[in-house]
C-alpha cells in the first residue's frame, strides 16, 4: 500500500507547522513542509502530494485580516492550482490560520456555495483560547465520520463565521452539506459562550465543499494528539457523551488516511 | 504618484468589536455619554497607476465583501466628515514602525501593483457628539500620543512625509578638561546615566590616550557599563551594618563585607551545589542569555526571565510586546540557539480600580496599563507560536508610576550546541529586522527614575515588535543551527556564536562578542528601515528582531543563500579581529576604536554602604493579600481526622433557605464575608481573563494548564511537554512576597522561594532536580537602606538554595523604580490609598516621608522554578475529578510561623520532598498550594475548580486559625475515599500513613509549628448544588464564591 504524502505549507507567521506534520506522521503519513515561495517558484511540487495542509498561526501578523495576505500571495503566485489539486482528487485542509487562508481563496464553502461565508472577529472581540465539543454534520468530507465527536482546543481572535444573509443564508448553506461541524455542549444542551467560543452562527465551527476534499476548521486537532492533551487527561478511559466516544484530534488524520488506502 | 486613502468599516448590523473596545475604555474613564463608536481602518497608498486599480486594491484585498465596506478617494478630493457623532484619527507618528503598513505593500507587490508607500491608521466616529472637555481626553484615551497622533475630525489626504536626509559629521565630545559638575551634567544631559567615578575613569583613560573621545565611544561605554547590561550594583562589594541575619547568633547590630555581592551569595550558592552534586545537572550558569540545565540524554533546557519594566511604563503595549520578544531572543541567542517552547509572564501594577481622575501626571492608569502590557505579551507570544503557560499578578498601589513586566522564556537546546565562541576572521552577520531610530537608549534609560516629563524625553526608546519578523528569524537560526549540507548528512552549525540584540543594540551586541577577539563594523552596511540615522544612531539603536552571528568565512554563503529562502535579511557588517579592539567605521572613517580592557573591565569598583533596621511594628497589619499575623499561638499538630457530618446526604437547601441561615449566623455571615473577600482581592482572584487571551496549547505539548478542572480552579504550576515524540516534561512556576518586604526582605525572599518550590511541586515537580531563576525589581540602587534590603535578600537566596539544593542558574534586575512626582500629585495619591487602599497607607506615608514626592516600588523579587520530570502523566492538579458519590478528604501539610519567626528552612525542604514522595507514590489525587489567600480560600479554590461541594471542617480550628488563614507555607493534599470518616481511617494505615511518617519525622526547633498532617476538609458531590459547609452547616453556594473569585478581572 503506498504511503499517503502530506504537504505542509510553511509561510511567514504560521506557526503550528511542526505539530501538525508530527500528527499527520503519527497517523501513518509522510511528511515534507514546504515554505510558500518554493511552491510559487514550483507549483508542480504539489503533483507529489495527496493531501495539502495549511497550518495555524497569524500568516503575515494577520495584518489586514487574518490569512488575507497569505491568501492574497496563494492567488496570485500559484493561480488556481489548489483547486485543480482537488479536482484531481486531492484533500486539503486548513486549521484556524489555514481555514481562513482557505475562506479568503474562496476554496470553502467552495464557488459554487449557495451563501458567502467568511470568518471575522469573535464576538467577545478578544482572543480566546479554550476547549470546545464538536460534532461532524457531514456525510462526504473524507477527514470526517458523520456524527463522529471531538473534543479540541481553539484559539483564535477571528473564528466567528459569518454567512452572507444571516440565518438564511446559513440554512441555505447547511442544506448543501457545507458546514462541516459545529460546536455542541457537553451535555447536549444548545451551545452557548463559551462552548461556542465566537459566536459563529448555527454554531459552525467547519466548512468544506461541495466535493468535501476541502476541509477549513478553527479548532486545532494537532493539539490533541497526546493523552495528556486534553484539560482532564485521558491515558487510560476514553471519555464518552451518552456512550458515544469523544475523538481526540488524531481521528481526523487517519480518516483521511484510511479514505485514500 | 498620488495618495489614495481606503477606509474600510464594517458594515451596518455588523459586530465592530474595536468600536466596542474603545466605547468601553471611554465608559472606564467616565466618558458615559458616548452611546455607540464606529471603528475603521484607514490606508494611505501612494500609487502612480490609474483609476481602475484601486478599487481592485479595494475588492480584491482591502475589504471582506461579507461583513465590511471600502469608501475609496483620492489626494484632492474633499473627506465629509460623519452626519452623527464626532470623528478622530488615529495615525502612527513619523518614524514609528507600522507593521501593518508594510504587510500591506508587500500583497500590493505580490498583485503587480507598484506602491510606492503606505500608512495606515484608525477613524473612530464617537456619537453622540462628546462634550468639549472630553472632546480634549478623548485623545489620550484612545491612543498613546508616546508613537500616536490623533487629529480631531477627519484628517484630509496628505503626502507621506520625507525622512530627513543625513549628512556626515564625526563629532567628539570635550571630557578632558570637564570639572566633576560638568561630568555630571554630561552624565545626565547626554543620557548617557553614569555615576561621577564612572565618567572620572573615562576622562582619565581619554587623558591618557591624549585625546577627545567620539560620541559613539561614549555611547558604547555608557551602554556597556549600563546597570542593565553589567549588573554593577550586584557585582560591587559591599560593607552591611544593621540587623543581623535571621539565624544569626548576634542580637546586636552586624557588619558583614562582601567582595562581590552576587558571587558571594547567589552565584555562590550555585557553585557549591554543583560541587555537592545536588539538584539538577546545571550546563550553563550566569554565562550566556539564559542559564541551561540538563533535560535527557539529547537536550537541555534554557530558561530566561527578564524585565521591561520601564518602556512598559510609557508604553504598556509595545513596551510589554518587546519585552516578550526580547526573551525569546534571549533563549533563541543563548548557546548555539535553544527552540522557544513555552513563555510565562509575571506582572505587577496597581489596583485596576484606582480612581480614573486622580492619577499623577505622567502616569498611565493601571487598569490600561494591565489591559496593554496583557495585549502585548499575548500578541507577541501568541504570533510567534510559542504558549504562554504560567504566571502570576500582584497589586500594590506603590506599582503606580512603575508597573513591573516580567517576561520569561523556556528553550530546548541540544547539548552539543552549548558552547560557542566567535574566531578571528568569522564574519559578523546582523539577521532580521531593519535598524531604525526606534528605542535609542533602552539600557540607559532603564537607569534612569521616572518622572512626569519621561514621555517626552524618552519616547523614542519605545520600540515596536514584529512578532512574524522573530518568528522567521527563528526558523534561520534553527535551520542554520541543524544544517545539513544534503538532506540526509550530519547536521552542522552554519555559525560559531549567536547573540541577540537587546539593549544598546549592536554596541552591546558586538561589544560583549568581541569581549576575547576584537571586531571591526562598518555602520554603513547595517539596512536601515529609512534614510537619516546618524552612525551613533545606527550603533545603540535598540530595533527590534535582530540578532548577531559569528559565521565562519566558509559558511557565508549558505547562511546567506538559507535567509533569503527564508524571507529574512541578512548582511555581512564586519569581522572579528584579533586585535583586541572594537573598531568601528562609518563609509571608511573610523567613528571609534575602544580598548576591549578598558570597555569590559575599565568601570571603576568601589565598595557600597548597606544598611538595614526592621521598619516600625505597624507595616506588620496584615493587608489584604498577605503578611503574617502577630498574634496568636499556632494551635495544631498531630491533628486528627474530622468526622464528616451527614456523610450520607450532607445537605439539601435551596437558595432561599440558605439566606436563612446567614440571617441567623452572624458567625457564619462574617466567615463568608471574610472569605469572599480574600476571593475578591484582586491578587488572588482569577485571572481568567488574561489566561484564556494567551495561547498555552500551540506546540501540543501542553500537559497541565493554568487554569483547571470543569470550573476553572487556578492552577499551581504548568507542565509542557518540549518535545513531540518523548513523555518528559518541564514544570515552571514561579512566586513572589513583596507584601513581606516591609516586614524583612530576607522573609520576602524566602516566601518567593518556598512559593515557587511548592507550586512545583504541587503537580509532580521533583525538588531535587529544580533550578530557579532570580529577578530583582528595586525601587532604587544608591541608598544604603534599598541597598540593606539587596543585602538581606541575597543572603535569603543563599540560604534558601543551599537548604532546598535548589541552584540559581540565571538572573536579571532592575533596580530603579521611582516615580518622581509634584508635591500636589503625592498629597492626592496618599488621600486614594489612605481613603481606599488603607493597609498601604502607612507604608506609603513613609515613603513620601523619606523622599518627598518620590513613590519607589516594594522590595519584588521574582523567583521562577523549573524542574524537570520523567513522566507528564503522573503529573497532578489543584482539582480532583469528582464523580457524583464520591469523597475526597482534604488534608493539610505545611508549617505555620508567625511574623518574627525563623522559617525552619530545612523542615520546609524536608517537607518539599516528602510531599513531592507522596505525589510521585500516586498517594495523592489533587494538591494545591496554600497561597496569598490563605487556607480556606485555597480550600474553596479546590472546590471551585472541581466544581463540587467543598466542608470544612472546623473542629480542628486549622481551618479558621488566623496564621493558616494568611499566607502560610504548606499544601492541601486530596485523596479518594470510600465511606466517611471511617473510610478515610480504613485508608491512613496504608497510604496517607507513609506521608504522616515522613512529615512528623521532620524536626522542627524553632517555635513555629509544622502541621504533620492535618485532615482540613471534604470534597465532594451529592447531586445537589455545589455548596461550601463548616462540619455540614452550610455557609454560602458556591457558585457564589467563584463569582466573587472571577469578577474582579473579569473584563
Amino acid at each position: 500500500m503506498a504511503t499517503t504524502r502530506v504537504l505542509v505549507v510553511r509561510a511567514p507567521g504560521i506557526n503550528c507547522e511542526e505539530e501538525t506534520a508530527f500528527a499527520w506522521q503519527q497517523a501513518g503519513a509522510v511528511t515534507e513542509s514546504i515554505h510558500v515561495r518554493r511552491l510559487i517558484e514550483s507549483p508542480t511540487s504539489l503533483d507529489a502530494f495527496q493531501i495539502v495542509t495549511i497550518p495555524g498561526g497569524f500568516s503575515y501578523g494577520d495584518d489586514i485580516a487574518s490569512g488575507r495576505v497569505l491568501a492574497n500571495q496563494i492567488r496570485h503566485g500559484l493561480g488556481d492550482a489548489l483547486a485543480r489539486f482537488v479536482e484531481r482528487g486531492g484533500f486539503v485542509i486548513g486549521i484556524c490560520n489555514g481555514f481562513q487562508v482557505l475562506v479568503r481563496l474562496g476554496l470553502v464553502p467552495g464557488p459554487d456555495a449557495p451563501a458567502k461565508a467568511t470568518l471575522t472577529w469573535n464576538a467577545t472581540g478578544r482572543y480566546e483560547a479554550r476547549w470546545v465539543h464538536l460534532r461532524a454534520v457531514v456525510p462526504h468530507c473524507p477527514f470526517l465520520r458523520m456524527d463522529e465527536l471531538y473534543h479540541l482546543p481553539v484559539a483564535h481572535g477571528e473564528g466567528r463565521i459569518a454567512i452572507e444573509e444571516g440565518e438564511a443564508g446559513a440554512s441555505r448553506l447547511a442544506g448543501a452539506n457545507r458546514i462541516a461541524m459545529q460546536y455542541v455542549s457537553a451535555d447536549g444542551a444548545a451551545p452557548t459562550f463559551p462552548e461556542n467560543p465566537n459566536g459563529s452562527i448555527e454554531n459552525a465551527a467547519a466548512l468544506t465543499d461541495s466535493t468535501g476534499r476541502v476541509l477549513g476548521l478553527m479548532p486545532h486537532p494537532e493539539r490533541n494528539i497526546f493523552p495528556c492533551n486534553p484539560p482532564v487527561p485521558t491515558r487510560d478511559a476514553s471519555p464518552e457523551i451518552d456512550g458515544r466516544p469523544v475523538h481526540q484530534g488524531n481521528r481526523l488524520f487517519q480518516n483521511a488516511i484510511a479514505a485514500l488506502r | 504618484m498620488t495618495v489614495w486613502r481606503f477606509q474600510v468599516t464594517p458594515k451596518s448590523g455588523e459586530e465592530d468589536p474595536r468600536g466596542r473596545r474603545i466605547r468601553a475604555t471611554l465608559a472606564d474613564f467616565g466618558v458615559s455619554i458616548v452611546r455607540r463608536v464606529e471603528a475603521s481602518r484607514l490606508y494611505l497608498i501612494e500609487l502612480d497607476a490609474d483609476d481602475s486599480v484601486p478599487p481592485r486594491i479595494a475588492d480584491e484585498l482591502l475589504t471582506d465583501p461579507v461583513v465590511e465596506t471600502c469608501r475609496i478617494a483620492k489626494q484632492g478630493d474633499p473627506l465629509s466628515s460623519p452626519d452623527n457623532g464626532v470623528a478622530f484619527e488615529v495615525y502612527f507618528k513619523p518614524g514609528v514602525m507600522d507593521n501593518a503598513a508594510n504587510t500591506t505593500l508587500r500583497a500590493l507587490h505580490d498583485m503587480g501593483i507598484p506602491a510606492a508607500s503606505v500608512r495606515t491608521g484608525y477613524q473612530y466616529v464617537i456619537t453622540p457628539g462628546p462634550t468639549e472637555a472630553d472632546r480634549l481626553r478623548i485623545p489620550r484615551l484612545i491612543a498613546n500620543d508616546c508613537i500616536e497622533e490623533v487629529h480631531p475630525g477627519v484628517r484630509p489626504i496628505t503626502p507621506p512625509p520625507t525622512p530627513p536626509s543625513y549628512r556626515f559629521e564625526l563629532r567628539h565630545v570635550a571630557i578632558r578638561s570637564l570639572d566633576d559638575d560638568a561630568l555630571r551634567r554630561l552624565s545626565r544631559d547626554g543620557h548617557l546615566f553614569l555615576s561621577l567615578d564612572e565618567m572620572q575613569a573615562i576622562r582619565s583613560h581619554f587623558r591618557s590616550l591624549e585625546r577627545e573621545p567620539t560620541d559613539l565611544e561614549l555611547e558604547t561605554l555608557a551602554q556597556t557599563w549600563s546597570e542593565h547590561c553589567v549588573h554593577k550594583t550586584l557585582k560591587s562589594a559591599y560593607v552591611y551594618r544593621g540587623a543581623p541575619m535571621p539565624g544569626s547568633k548576634s542580637d546586636g547590630d552586624v557588619e558583614i563585607r562582601y567582595d562581590n555581592l552576587l558571587a558571594d551569595t547567589i552565584a555562590r550558592a550555585t557553585k557549591e551545589l554543583m560541587a555537592e552534586g545536588r539538584g539538577p545537572e546545571c550546563l550553563s550558569v550566569f554565562v550566556d542569555n539564559a542559564g541551561i540545565i540538563g533535560f535527557d540524554g539529547e537536550y537541555g533546557i534554557a530558561f530566561k526571565v527578564e524585565t521591561h519594566n520601564h518602556p512598559s511604563a510609557i508604553e504598556p503595549y509595545g513596551g510589554a510586546a518587546t519585552g516578550a520578544g526580547g526573551v525569546i531572543r534571549d533563549v533563541l541567542g543563548c548557546g548555539l540557539g535553544a527552540k522557544p517552547v513555552a513563555n510565562t509572564d509575571v506582572f505587577c501594577v496597581a489596583h485596576p480600580d484606582w480612581p480614573v481622575d486622580q492619577v499623577p501626571k505622567g502616569v498611565i492608569h493601571p487598569k490600561t496599563v494591565l489591559k496593554g502590557i496583557v495585549s502585548g505579551v499575548r500578541d507577541y507570544g501568541n504570533c510567534m507560536g510559542i504558549p504562554t503557560v504560567n504566571g502570576a499578578v500582584h497589586f500594590d498601589p506603590r506599582y503606580l508610576g512603575n508597573p513591573l513586566v516580567y517576561c520569561g522564556c523556556v528553550g530546548l537546546i541540544p547539548r552539543n550546541r552549548i558552547e560557542k565562541a566567535p574566531q578571528p576572521g568569522d564574519a559578523i552577520v546582523v539577521l532580521g529586522g531593519r535598524t531604525g531610530r526606534d528605542g535609542i537608549h533602552g539600557a540607559t534609560f532603564s537607569s534612569a527614575e521616572l518622572t512626569d516629563t519621561h514621555e517626552d524625553e524618552f519616547g523614542h526608546a519605545v520600540q515596536i515588535g514584529n512578532p512574524v519578523e522573530e518568528k522567521k528569524v527563528r526558523d534561520v537560526v534553527l535551520f542554520a543551527r541543524d544544517y545539513r549540507d544534503v538532506p540526509d548528512a550530519a547536521s552542522r552549525c552554519l555559525f560559531s556564536s549567536i547573540t541577540d540584540c537587546g539593549a544598546g543594540g549592536l554596541s552591546s551586541a558586538i561589544g560583549e562578542m568581541a569581549e576575547k577577539t576584537g571586531a571591526i563594523v562598518d555602520l554603513d552596511k547595517v539596512p536601515l528601515k529609512y534614510s537619516g540615522l546618524r552612525y551613533d544612531e545606527i550603533w545603540i539603536s535598540e530595533a527590534q528582531e535582530r540578532m548577531v552571528l559569528s559565521v565562519p568565512k566558509s559558511n557565508v554563503d549558505a547562511l546567506l543563500a538559507l535567509s533569503a529562502n527564508e524571507d529574512v535579511e541578512a548582511t555581512v557588517i564586519g569581522e572579528f579581529t584579533n586585535t583586541g579592539k572594537l573598531v568601528v567605521r562609518y563609509n571608511g572613517t573610523t567613528v571609534g576604536e575602544l580598548d576591549m580592557h578598558f570597555l569590559h573591565d575599565g568601570i571603576p569598583k568601589r565598595e557600597k554602604v548597606a544598611e538595614w533596621q526592621p521598619a516600625p511594628t505597624d507595616t506588620t497589619t496584615t493587608s489584604p493579600s498577605a503578611a503574617v499575623s502577630t498574634t496568636g499561638e499556632p494551635k495544631f499538630s498531630n491533628v486528627s481526622i474530622p468526622p464528616m457530618t451527614n456523610a450520607e446526604s450532607p445537605v439539601k437547601l435551596d437558595a432561599s433557605q440558605h439566606r436563612d441561615i446567614f440571617k441567623t449566623s452572624p458567625e457564619l455571615k462574617a466567615m463568608r464575608d471574610k472569605l469572599q473577600a480574600a476571593l475578591s482581592d484582586p491578587t488572588v482572584a482569577s485571572k481568567h481573563w488574561i489566561i484564556r487571551q494567551y495561547d498555552h496549547e500551540v506546540q501540543a505539548g501542553s500537559a497541565v494548564k493554568p487554569l483547571v478542572g470543569p470550573g476553572e480552579g487556578p492552577g499551581d504550576a504548568a507542565v509542557v511537554k518540549p518535545r513531540l515524540n518523548s513523555s518528559k516534561g518541564v514544570v515552571l512556576g514561579c512566586g513572589l512576597a513583596p507584601d513581606l518586604a516591609d516586614v524583612d526582605p530576607y522573609w520576602m525572599a524566602i516566601a518567593a522561594i518556598d512559593e515557587a518550590v511548592r507550586n512545583c511541586v504541587c503537580v509532580g515537580g521533583d525538588p531535587k532536580n529544580m533550578a530557579i531563576l532570580d529577578n530583582f525589581c528595586w525601587p532604587s540602587s544608591d541608598d544604603p537602606h534599598s541597598l540593606g534590603a539587596l543585602i538581606r535578600t541575597c543572603q535569603a537566596c543563599y540560604d534558601a538554595a543551599k537548604a532546598y539544593g535548589l541552584p540559581f542558574i540565571s538572573g536579571k534586575d532592575s533596580l530603579n523604580n521611582v516615580f518622581s512626582m509634584s508635591e500636589g500629585d503625592a498629597a492626592m495619591v496618599q488621600r486614594v490609598v489612605d481613603e481606599r487602599y488603607g493597609a498601604y497607607s502607612s507604608r506609603v506615608r513613609r515613603q513620601f516621608a523619606r523622599q518627598p514626592g518620590k513613590l519607589g516600588i516594594p522590595h519584588t523579587l521574582l523567583i521562577s522554578a523549573i524542574s524537570v520530570i520523567d513522566d507528564v502523566y503522573k503529573c497532578i492538579r489543584s482539582a480532583p475529578s469528582v464523580a457524583s458519590g464520591e469523597r475526597y478528604y482534604v488534608c493539610f501539610a505545611g508549617i505555620v510561623y508567625r511574623n518574627g519567626d525563623d522559617i525552619p528552612l530545612h523542615a520546609a525542604a524536608k517537607l518539599h520532598e516528602a510531599v513531592a514522595k507522596a505525589i510521585r507514590s500516586g498517594l495523592v489525587a489533587a494538591a494545591h498550594d496554600l497561597s496569598d489567600g490563605g487556607l480556606l480560600a485555597a480550600l474553596v479554590e479546590m472546590g471551585i475548580g472541581a466544581g463540587c461541594s467543598v466542608d470544612a471542617c472546623g473542629g480542628t480550628d486549622i481551618a479558621f486559625s488566623e496564621e493558616t488563614n494568611q499566607r502560610g507555607l504548606g499544601y492541601l493534599l486530596a485523596h479518594k475515599v470510600s465511606g466517611g470518616a471511617e473510610g478515610a481511617s480504613e485508608v491512613l494505615p496504608g497510604a496517607l500513613q507513609l506521608l504522616d511518617r515522613e512529615v512528623s519525622a521532620i524536626e522542627c526547633t524553632s517555635s513555629s509549628a509544622i502541621g504533620s498532617y492535618g485532615g482540613i476538609g471534604w470534597l465532594f458531590r451529592d447531586g445537589g448544588p455545589a455548596m461550601l459547609l463548616r462540619d455540614g452547616e452550610a455557609v454560602a453556594p458556591l457558585e457564589e464564591l467563584r463569582i466573587a473569585w472571577r469578577a474582579p478581572l473579569d473584563w
